[in-house]
Protein backbone atom coordinates (compact mmCIF):
# COMPACT_ATOMS: atom_id res chain seq x y z
CA UNK A 1 0.00 0.00 0.00
CA UNK A 2 2.33 2.56 0.97
CA UNK A 3 4.83 1.47 -2.01
CA UNK A 4 1.85 1.74 -4.33
CA UNK A 5 1.73 5.05 -3.35
CA UNK A 6 5.24 6.31 -3.43
CA UNK A 7 4.87 4.70 -7.15
CA UNK A 8 1.77 6.79 -7.99
CA UNK A 9 3.74 9.71 -6.39
CA UNK A 10 6.61 9.33 -9.07
CA UNK A 11 4.54 8.76 -11.51
CA UNK A 12 2.80 11.93 -11.04
CA UNK A 13 5.58 13.59 -10.38
CA UNK A 14 7.41 12.42 -13.38
CA UNK A 15 4.65 13.02 -15.65
CA UNK A 16 2.56 15.95 -14.58
CA UNK A 17 2.13 19.16 -15.76
CA UNK A 18 0.33 21.63 -13.27
CA UNK A 19 -2.58 21.79 -14.75
CA UNK A 20 -3.67 18.30 -15.00
CA UNK A 21 -6.52 16.41 -14.20
CA UNK A 22 -6.82 14.95 -10.84
CA UNK A 23 -9.17 12.63 -8.81
CA UNK A 24 -9.63 13.66 -5.28
CA UNK A 25 -11.50 11.79 -2.19
CA UNK A 26 -12.61 14.28 0.06
CA UNK A 27 -14.15 14.01 3.50
CA UNK A 28 -15.26 17.19 5.56
CA UNK A 29 -15.77 17.04 9.34
CA UNK A 30 -17.78 18.70 11.56
CA UNK A 31 -15.44 18.94 14.19
CA UNK A 32 -18.29 21.30 17.21
CA UNK A 33 -20.23 19.74 19.47
CA UNK A 34 -23.97 21.99 18.58
CA UNK A 35 -23.42 23.98 15.30
CA UNK A 36 -24.93 22.86 11.75
CA UNK A 37 -23.30 22.78 8.13
CA UNK A 38 -25.61 23.84 5.51
CA UNK A 39 -25.10 22.10 2.55
CA UNK A 40 -22.01 22.05 1.21
CA UNK A 41 -20.61 23.14 -1.62
CA UNK A 42 -16.77 22.28 -3.12
CA UNK A 43 -15.01 23.08 -5.77
CA UNK A 44 -12.12 22.93 -7.87
CA UNK A 45 -10.68 25.84 -9.85
CA UNK A 46 -8.46 27.90 -11.91
CA UNK A 47 -6.55 30.60 -10.06
CA UNK A 48 -8.68 33.62 -11.31
CA UNK A 49 -11.14 32.28 -9.15
CA UNK A 50 -11.91 33.02 -5.83
CA UNK A 51 -15.48 32.57 -3.60
CA UNK A 52 -14.21 34.99 -0.79
CA UNK A 53 -10.74 36.79 0.68
CA UNK A 54 -10.51 37.94 3.83
CA UNK A 55 -10.33 41.60 4.75
CA UNK A 56 -12.69 42.04 1.76
CA UNK A 57 -16.44 42.61 1.24
CA UNK A 58 -18.23 39.50 0.54
CA UNK A 59 -20.16 39.04 -3.02
CA UNK A 60 -23.65 39.45 -3.18
CA UNK A 61 -23.25 35.38 -4.07
CA UNK A 62 -21.54 34.60 -1.19
CA UNK A 63 -23.52 36.58 1.14
CA UNK A 64 -26.41 34.19 0.23
CA UNK A 65 -24.88 31.32 1.16
CA UNK A 66 -23.31 32.76 4.43
CA UNK A 67 -26.65 34.40 5.54
CA UNK A 68 -29.26 31.85 3.89
CA UNK A 69 -27.09 28.58 2.86
CA UNK A 70 -28.19 28.94 -0.15
CA UNK A 71 -25.54 28.16 -2.79
CA UNK A 72 -26.69 28.80 -6.29
CA UNK A 73 -25.16 31.91 -6.72
CA UNK A 74 -21.96 30.98 -6.28
CA UNK A 75 -22.61 27.69 -7.95
CA UNK A 76 -23.28 29.72 -10.91
CA UNK A 77 -20.16 31.67 -10.67
CA UNK A 78 -18.03 28.57 -10.19
CA UNK A 79 -20.11 27.37 -13.66
CA UNK A 80 -18.93 30.54 -15.79
CA UNK A 81 -15.29 29.88 -14.45
CA UNK A 82 -15.75 26.04 -15.98
CA UNK A 83 -15.16 24.71 -11.80
CA UNK A 84 -15.69 20.94 -11.38
CA UNK A 85 -18.62 21.10 -8.35
CA UNK A 86 -20.17 19.33 -6.39
CA UNK A 87 -23.32 20.56 -4.28
CA UNK A 88 -24.85 19.47 -1.21
CA UNK A 89 -22.96 16.28 -0.87
CA UNK A 90 -24.07 15.37 2.72
CA UNK A 91 -27.90 15.62 1.00
CA UNK A 92 -28.96 18.18 3.82
CA UNK A 93 -27.63 19.54 7.15
CA UNK A 94 -24.18 18.24 8.43
CA UNK A 95 -24.84 17.88 11.71
CA UNK A 96 -22.51 18.25 14.82
CA UNK A 97 -19.22 15.32 14.86
CA UNK A 98 -21.01 14.21 11.15
CA UNK A 99 -18.44 13.85 8.28
CA UNK A 100 -18.86 13.23 4.62
CA UNK A 101 -16.70 11.86 1.86
CA UNK A 102 -17.19 12.58 -1.81
CA UNK A 103 -15.12 12.13 -5.12
CA UNK A 104 -14.31 15.32 -7.40
CA UNK A 105 -12.73 14.72 -10.61
CA UNK A 106 -10.83 17.81 -11.51
CA UNK A 107 -10.63 18.67 -14.91
CA UNK A 108 -7.72 20.82 -16.29
CA UNK A 109 -6.41 23.82 -15.23
CA UNK A 110 -8.74 23.62 -12.32
CA UNK A 111 -6.08 23.31 -9.44
CA UNK A 112 -7.37 25.44 -6.74
CA UNK A 113 -9.77 23.27 -3.98
CA UNK A 114 -12.31 25.80 -2.22
CA UNK A 115 -15.12 24.78 0.33
CA UNK A 116 -17.77 26.67 1.75
CA UNK A 117 -21.39 26.13 4.00
CA UNK A 118 -23.11 28.32 6.54
CA UNK A 119 -23.21 27.64 10.34
CA UNK A 120 -26.23 27.19 11.55
CA UNK A 121 -27.55 29.02 13.98
CA UNK A 122 -25.14 31.90 13.02
CA UNK A 123 -26.34 35.81 11.60
CA UNK A 124 -23.86 35.23 8.60
CA UNK A 125 -21.42 32.63 9.90
CA UNK A 126 -19.56 30.41 7.59
CA UNK A 127 -16.91 27.42 7.36
CA UNK A 128 -14.59 28.15 4.75
CA UNK A 129 -11.51 26.81 2.38
CA UNK A 130 -10.26 29.39 0.39
CA UNK A 131 -8.42 28.50 -3.29
CA UNK A 132 -6.31 26.03 -1.52
CA UNK A 133 -3.57 24.65 -4.19
CA UNK A 134 -3.89 21.35 -4.83
CA UNK A 135 -0.35 19.15 -4.24
CA UNK A 136 0.22 17.38 -7.93
CA UNK A 137 1.48 14.59 -5.88
CA UNK A 138 -0.66 11.97 -4.51
CA UNK A 139 -0.76 11.43 -0.60
CA UNK A 140 -3.59 12.19 2.44
CA UNK A 141 -3.79 15.82 3.26
CA UNK A 142 -5.07 17.07 6.57
CA UNK A 143 -5.93 20.57 7.14
CA UNK A 144 -8.63 22.31 9.79
CA UNK A 145 -10.86 25.19 9.15
CA UNK A 146 -11.66 28.25 10.96
CA UNK A 147 -15.03 29.94 11.01
CA UNK A 148 -15.86 33.32 9.56
CA UNK A 149 -18.29 36.40 9.62
CA UNK A 150 -19.27 37.18 6.36
CA UNK A 151 -19.53 40.89 7.72
CA UNK A 152 -22.67 41.56 5.92
CA UNK A 153 -25.30 41.30 8.75
CA UNK A 154 -25.75 42.36 12.29
CA UNK A 155 -24.73 39.19 14.58
CA UNK A 156 -28.16 40.03 16.56
CA UNK A 157 -28.27 36.13 17.26
CA UNK A 158 -32.78 36.24 17.11
CA UNK A 159 -33.75 32.89 15.37
CA UNK A 160 -36.56 35.19 13.07
CA UNK A 161 -36.08 32.24 9.97
CA UNK A 162 -34.57 35.28 7.90
CA UNK A 163 -32.26 33.93 5.63
CA UNK A 164 -32.29 36.30 2.40
CA UNK A 165 -29.77 38.74 2.31
CA UNK A 166 -30.23 41.82 3.92
CA UNK A 167 -32.80 40.47 6.15
CA UNK A 168 -32.11 40.26 10.05
CA UNK A 169 -31.98 37.44 11.83
CA UNK A 170 -30.81 33.54 11.71
CA UNK A 171 -33.20 31.34 9.59
CA UNK A 172 -33.21 28.01 11.87
CA UNK A 173 -31.43 26.50 14.51
CA UNK A 174 -31.55 22.75 13.55
CA UNK A 175 -31.46 21.15 16.66
CA UNK A 176 -34.04 22.54 17.97
CA UNK A 177 -32.65 24.12 21.13
CA UNK A 178 -32.32 27.91 21.04
CA UNK A 179 -34.82 30.23 22.63
CA UNK A 180 -37.22 32.53 21.89
CA UNK A 181 -38.06 36.31 22.56
CA UNK A 182 -34.44 37.73 22.67
CA UNK A 183 -33.71 41.08 22.85
CA UNK A 184 -30.91 41.61 20.18
CA UNK A 185 -27.38 40.98 20.88
CA UNK A 186 -26.75 43.96 18.21
CA UNK A 187 -28.42 45.73 15.28
CA UNK A 188 -24.87 46.85 13.53
CA UNK A 189 -21.94 44.87 11.71
CA UNK A 190 -19.11 47.36 12.53
CA UNK A 191 -16.82 45.20 10.06
CA UNK A 192 -18.00 45.07 6.44
CA UNK A 193 -15.16 42.74 5.77
CA UNK A 194 -14.78 39.18 5.78
CA UNK A 195 -12.87 38.09 8.97
CA UNK A 196 -12.68 35.54 11.47
CA UNK A 197 -16.19 35.05 13.45
CA UNK A 198 -16.03 36.29 17.10
CA UNK A 199 -18.26 33.45 17.92
CA UNK A 200 -21.73 33.56 19.51
CA UNK A 201 -22.40 35.08 22.62
CA UNK A 202 -25.44 33.34 23.69
CA UNK A 203 -27.10 33.56 27.18
CA UNK A 204 -28.81 31.40 29.93
CA UNK A 205 -32.34 32.74 29.23
CA UNK A 206 -34.45 30.47 26.70
CA UNK A 207 -37.04 32.89 26.83
CA UNK A 208 -35.74 36.35 27.20
CA UNK A 209 -32.23 37.92 27.77
CA UNK A 210 -30.28 39.02 24.53
CA UNK A 211 -29.67 36.03 22.49
CA UNK A 212 -31.88 33.81 21.53
CA UNK A 213 -28.83 30.84 21.42
CA UNK A 214 -27.71 28.80 24.36
CA UNK A 215 -24.40 29.98 25.73
CA UNK A 216 -23.86 26.22 26.54
CA UNK A 217 -24.29 24.87 22.89
CA UNK A 218 -24.27 27.01 20.20
CA UNK A 219 -20.77 28.68 21.38
CA UNK A 220 -17.67 27.49 19.47
CA UNK A 221 -13.94 27.45 19.44
CA UNK A 222 -11.98 27.04 16.42
CA UNK A 223 -11.43 25.06 14.73
CA UNK A 224 -14.80 23.90 13.22
CA UNK A 225 -14.37 21.70 10.59
CA UNK A 226 -11.69 19.24 9.80
CA UNK A 227 -11.12 18.35 5.73
CA UNK A 228 -8.90 15.52 4.52
CA UNK A 229 -8.24 15.38 0.67
CA UNK A 230 -6.63 12.29 -0.70
CA UNK A 231 -5.20 12.97 -4.24
CA UNK A 232 -5.07 9.84 -5.63
CA UNK B 1 34.05 -3.69 13.93
CA UNK B 2 37.95 -4.01 13.71
CA UNK B 3 37.67 -3.75 17.64
CA UNK B 4 35.25 -7.09 17.48
CA UNK B 5 37.32 -8.85 15.46
CA UNK B 6 40.27 -8.49 16.76
CA UNK B 7 37.66 -9.63 20.06
CA UNK B 8 36.95 -12.51 18.29
CA UNK B 9 40.37 -13.44 16.95
CA UNK B 10 41.47 -13.07 20.81
CA UNK B 11 39.05 -15.21 22.22
CA UNK B 12 40.07 -17.13 19.37
CA UNK B 13 43.57 -17.79 20.79
CA UNK B 14 42.78 -17.80 24.88
CA UNK B 15 39.90 -20.38 24.56
CA UNK B 16 40.33 -24.09 23.70
CA UNK B 17 43.46 -25.79 23.45
CA UNK B 18 42.51 -26.96 20.20
CA UNK B 19 43.53 -23.58 18.71
CA UNK B 20 46.75 -23.03 19.90
CA UNK B 21 48.25 -25.00 16.81
CA UNK B 22 46.63 -22.34 14.74
CA UNK B 23 47.33 -18.92 16.74
CA UNK B 24 50.31 -17.67 16.30
CA UNK B 25 51.59 -20.23 13.48
CA UNK B 26 52.34 -19.40 10.67
CA UNK B 27 51.04 -22.86 8.97
CA UNK B 28 49.02 -22.24 5.91
CA UNK B 29 46.88 -25.12 6.09
CA UNK B 30 45.70 -25.07 9.45
CA UNK B 31 42.30 -24.70 9.92
CA UNK B 32 40.67 -22.05 11.62
CA UNK B 33 37.80 -23.32 14.36
CA UNK B 34 35.71 -20.06 15.08
CA UNK B 35 34.53 -20.97 18.77
CA UNK B 36 31.27 -20.27 19.20
CA UNK B 37 30.38 -16.67 20.23
CA UNK B 38 27.62 -16.69 22.49
CA UNK B 39 25.64 -13.32 22.18
CA UNK B 40 23.99 -11.85 24.70
CA UNK B 41 21.47 -9.52 23.35
CA UNK B 42 21.54 -6.20 24.80
CA UNK B 43 17.84 -4.66 25.63
CA UNK B 44 17.34 -1.74 23.04
CA UNK B 45 15.22 1.16 25.06
CA UNK B 46 13.16 3.03 22.14
CA UNK B 47 12.82 6.27 24.50
CA UNK B 48 11.32 9.49 24.39
CA UNK B 49 11.25 12.33 26.27
CA UNK B 50 7.62 14.94 26.18
CA UNK B 51 7.86 18.22 27.27
CA UNK B 52 4.52 19.35 27.47
CA UNK B 53 3.78 23.10 28.85
CA UNK B 54 0.16 24.63 30.21
CA UNK B 55 -0.35 27.34 28.23
CA UNK B 56 -3.86 28.26 29.87
CA UNK B 57 -4.30 30.94 32.24
CA UNK B 58 -6.04 28.99 35.15
CA UNK B 59 -7.07 25.68 34.06
CA UNK B 60 -4.42 23.35 35.80
CA UNK B 61 -4.36 19.67 33.25
CA UNK B 62 -4.50 16.68 35.61
CA UNK B 63 -1.62 14.16 35.88
CA UNK B 64 -0.82 14.21 32.21
CA UNK B 65 -0.67 10.39 30.17
CA UNK B 66 1.97 9.39 28.06
CA UNK B 67 1.43 5.85 26.25
CA UNK B 68 3.30 4.19 23.43
CA UNK B 69 1.67 1.80 21.48
CA UNK B 70 0.74 0.01 18.46
CA UNK B 71 -2.57 0.13 17.56
CA UNK B 72 -6.04 1.56 18.69
CA UNK B 73 -6.26 5.20 19.77
CA UNK B 74 -7.56 7.26 22.78
CA UNK B 75 -10.42 8.64 21.55
CA UNK B 76 -12.16 9.88 17.81
CA UNK B 77 -14.32 12.67 16.92
CA UNK B 78 -17.69 12.11 16.29
CA UNK B 79 -17.53 8.74 18.36
CA UNK B 80 -18.63 7.85 21.95
CA UNK B 81 -15.91 8.41 24.61
CA UNK B 82 -14.94 5.07 26.41
CA UNK B 83 -14.86 4.38 29.87
CA UNK B 84 -11.36 4.62 30.63
CA UNK B 85 -11.04 8.17 28.44
CA UNK B 86 -14.58 9.61 30.13
CA UNK B 87 -13.02 8.95 33.61
CA UNK B 88 -9.86 10.71 32.85
CA UNK B 89 -12.18 13.97 31.47
CA UNK B 90 -14.42 14.54 34.20
CA UNK B 91 -12.13 13.63 37.18
CA UNK B 92 -8.71 14.06 35.64
CA UNK B 93 -7.94 10.11 36.60
CA UNK B 94 -5.89 8.63 33.92
CA UNK B 95 -4.81 4.96 35.74
CA UNK B 96 -7.47 3.37 33.48
CA UNK B 97 -6.03 5.12 30.45
CA UNK B 98 -2.87 4.00 31.86
CA UNK B 99 -4.16 0.61 32.17
CA UNK B 100 -5.64 0.36 28.66
CA UNK B 101 -4.98 -3.01 26.66
CA UNK B 102 -3.28 -1.37 23.66
CA UNK B 103 -0.77 0.21 25.65
CA UNK B 104 2.94 -1.29 25.60
CA UNK B 105 4.33 1.27 27.99
CA UNK B 106 3.35 4.01 29.78
CA UNK B 107 4.13 7.16 32.14
CA UNK B 108 2.03 9.63 33.92
CA UNK B 109 3.16 13.18 35.16
CA UNK B 110 4.00 13.07 38.10
CA UNK B 111 1.20 15.77 39.19
CA UNK B 112 -1.17 18.40 38.48
CA UNK B 113 0.75 20.32 35.68
CA UNK B 114 -0.19 24.30 36.67
CA UNK B 115 -0.92 26.98 33.77
CA UNK B 116 2.30 28.24 32.43
CA UNK B 117 4.34 25.21 34.25
CA UNK B 118 6.07 22.78 32.20
CA UNK B 119 6.80 19.18 32.81
CA UNK B 120 9.09 16.74 30.99
CA UNK B 121 7.84 12.68 30.90
CA UNK B 122 10.19 9.82 29.55
CA UNK B 123 8.85 7.32 28.81
CA UNK B 124 10.61 3.90 27.26
CA UNK B 125 9.72 0.61 25.85
CA UNK B 126 12.14 -2.07 25.71
CA UNK B 127 12.90 -4.35 22.58
CA UNK B 128 10.00 -3.50 20.17
CA UNK B 129 10.24 0.01 18.60
CA UNK B 130 6.74 1.60 19.41
CA UNK B 131 4.82 2.66 16.24
CA UNK B 132 2.58 5.41 18.18
CA UNK B 133 2.24 7.90 20.98
CA UNK B 134 -0.62 9.34 22.47
CA UNK B 135 -1.00 12.09 25.69
CA UNK B 136 -4.22 12.84 27.45
CA UNK B 137 -5.33 15.28 29.88
CA UNK B 138 -7.80 16.74 31.44
CA UNK B 139 -9.14 20.88 31.98
CA UNK B 140 -9.81 20.19 35.75
CA UNK B 141 -11.99 23.28 35.96
CA UNK B 142 -14.19 21.96 33.15
CA UNK B 143 -17.04 19.52 33.58
CA UNK B 144 -15.07 17.26 30.92
CA UNK B 145 -12.80 19.02 28.90
CA UNK B 146 -9.80 17.36 27.57
CA UNK B 147 -6.47 17.63 25.72
CA UNK B 148 -4.20 15.73 23.99
CA UNK B 149 -2.72 13.64 21.06
CA UNK B 150 -4.22 10.94 19.61
CA UNK B 151 -2.14 8.29 18.08
CA UNK B 152 0.52 10.08 16.50
CA UNK B 153 2.70 8.54 14.29
CA UNK B 154 6.40 8.09 15.34
CA UNK B 155 8.09 5.02 13.78
CA UNK B 156 10.22 7.63 11.59
CA UNK B 157 11.69 9.66 14.33
CA UNK B 158 15.38 9.51 14.64
CA UNK B 159 17.06 9.30 17.95
CA UNK B 160 17.99 13.25 18.95
CA UNK B 161 14.70 14.33 16.77
CA UNK B 162 12.10 15.92 17.80
CA UNK B 163 8.28 17.29 17.01
CA UNK B 164 6.91 19.88 18.37
CA UNK B 165 2.38 21.01 18.22
CA UNK B 166 0.36 22.51 20.05
CA UNK B 167 -2.87 20.72 20.87
CA UNK B 168 -6.49 21.73 21.20
CA UNK B 169 -9.46 20.92 23.68
CA UNK B 170 -11.79 18.72 23.38
CA UNK B 171 -15.21 17.81 24.76
CA UNK B 172 -15.85 14.32 25.80
CA UNK B 173 -19.52 14.84 25.26
CA UNK B 174 -20.16 12.46 28.48
CA UNK B 175 -21.14 15.50 31.14
CA UNK B 176 -23.39 18.26 30.30
CA UNK B 177 -21.48 21.47 30.54
CA UNK B 178 -23.11 22.89 33.27
CA UNK B 179 -20.10 24.77 34.66
CA UNK B 180 -22.59 24.09 38.19
CA UNK B 181 -21.14 23.58 41.81
CA UNK B 182 -20.10 20.57 42.55
CA UNK B 183 -19.81 19.41 39.20
CA UNK B 184 -16.54 20.47 38.84
CA UNK B 185 -13.11 18.40 40.82
CA UNK B 186 -10.59 21.21 40.05
CA UNK B 187 -9.71 24.03 42.29
CA UNK B 188 -12.24 26.32 41.19
CA UNK B 189 -15.22 24.11 42.79
CA UNK B 190 -13.97 20.92 44.31
CA UNK B 191 -17.05 19.35 43.35
CA UNK B 192 -18.05 15.70 42.02
CA UNK B 193 -14.97 13.76 39.36
CA UNK B 194 -16.65 10.97 37.31
CA UNK B 195 -20.09 10.08 37.21
CA UNK B 196 -21.24 7.04 35.27
CA UNK B 197 -24.12 8.88 33.90
CA UNK B 198 -23.74 10.41 30.70
CA UNK B 199 -25.96 13.42 30.15
CA UNK B 200 -24.64 15.20 27.64
CA UNK B 201 -24.18 14.56 23.21
CA UNK B 202 -22.44 11.24 23.88
CA UNK B 203 -20.13 12.25 21.16
CA UNK B 204 -16.32 14.13 20.87
CA UNK B 205 -16.11 17.13 19.82
CA UNK B 206 -13.81 19.97 19.57
CA UNK B 207 -14.23 22.01 22.84
CA UNK B 208 -16.76 25.03 23.05
CA UNK B 209 -14.87 26.77 25.76
CA UNK B 210 -16.25 27.71 29.37
CA UNK B 211 -18.65 30.67 29.52
CA UNK B 212 -18.53 31.51 33.10
CA UNK B 213 -20.70 33.26 35.76
CA UNK B 214 -18.98 36.58 34.01
CA UNK B 215 -19.93 36.00 30.37
CA UNK B 216 -23.73 34.92 30.90
CA UNK B 217 -24.19 31.70 32.32
CA UNK B 218 -25.07 32.84 36.03
CA UNK B 219 -25.69 29.42 37.49
CA UNK B 220 -21.18 28.51 36.72
CA UNK B 221 -19.13 28.22 39.28
CA UNK B 222 -16.47 29.79 36.89
CA UNK B 223 -15.20 33.27 36.34
CA UNK B 224 -14.02 34.77 33.37
CA UNK B 225 -10.39 33.50 34.78
CA UNK B 226 -11.36 29.85 33.76
CA UNK B 227 -12.20 30.69 30.30
CA UNK B 228 -9.50 29.31 27.57
CA UNK B 229 -8.93 29.44 23.92
CA UNK B 230 -6.93 26.58 21.44
CA UNK B 231 -4.33 25.64 21.36
CA UNK B 232 -3.99 24.75 25.56
CA UNK B 233 -0.74 22.39 25.32
CA UNK B 234 2.78 22.93 23.70
CA UNK B 235 4.66 19.85 23.43
CA UNK B 236 7.45 18.52 21.86
CA UNK B 237 8.45 14.78 21.64
CA UNK B 238 11.81 13.97 21.51
CA UNK B 239 13.52 10.59 21.06
CA UNK B 240 16.33 10.51 23.11
CA UNK B 241 17.47 6.39 22.72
Amino acid sequence: MKIQTIISALVLAGTSVASQAQQLDITITNLTQGIYYTPLLISAHNSEMSLFKTGEMASTELQMMAEGGDISGLSGLLTTASADIIENPAAGLLAPSMSITTQLDTTDGNMYLSIVSMMLPTNDGFIGLNAWSIPTEAGTYTMTLSAYDAGTEANDEMITGGGAPGVAGIPAAPGGDAGVDGTGVTTSEGNSTIHIHRGSLGDDDLTGGKSDLDNTVHRWLNPVARVTVIVN
Amino acid sequence: MKDSINKIVLAGCLSPLLLIASCGSDNDTAVVVTPPVVVTPTPVNYSYQVSITNLTYAQPMSPIAVVLHNEGQLWELGEMASVALENLAESGDNSMVMALDMVLAGQSGADVLMPGATELIDVTLTDTMPMMLSLATMLVNTNDAFTGINAMEITNLAIGESISLRTSSYDAGTEKNSEMMSTIPGPADGGEGYNATRDDVDFISMHAGVISVDDGLSTSILTQAHRFDNPTLAISITRTE
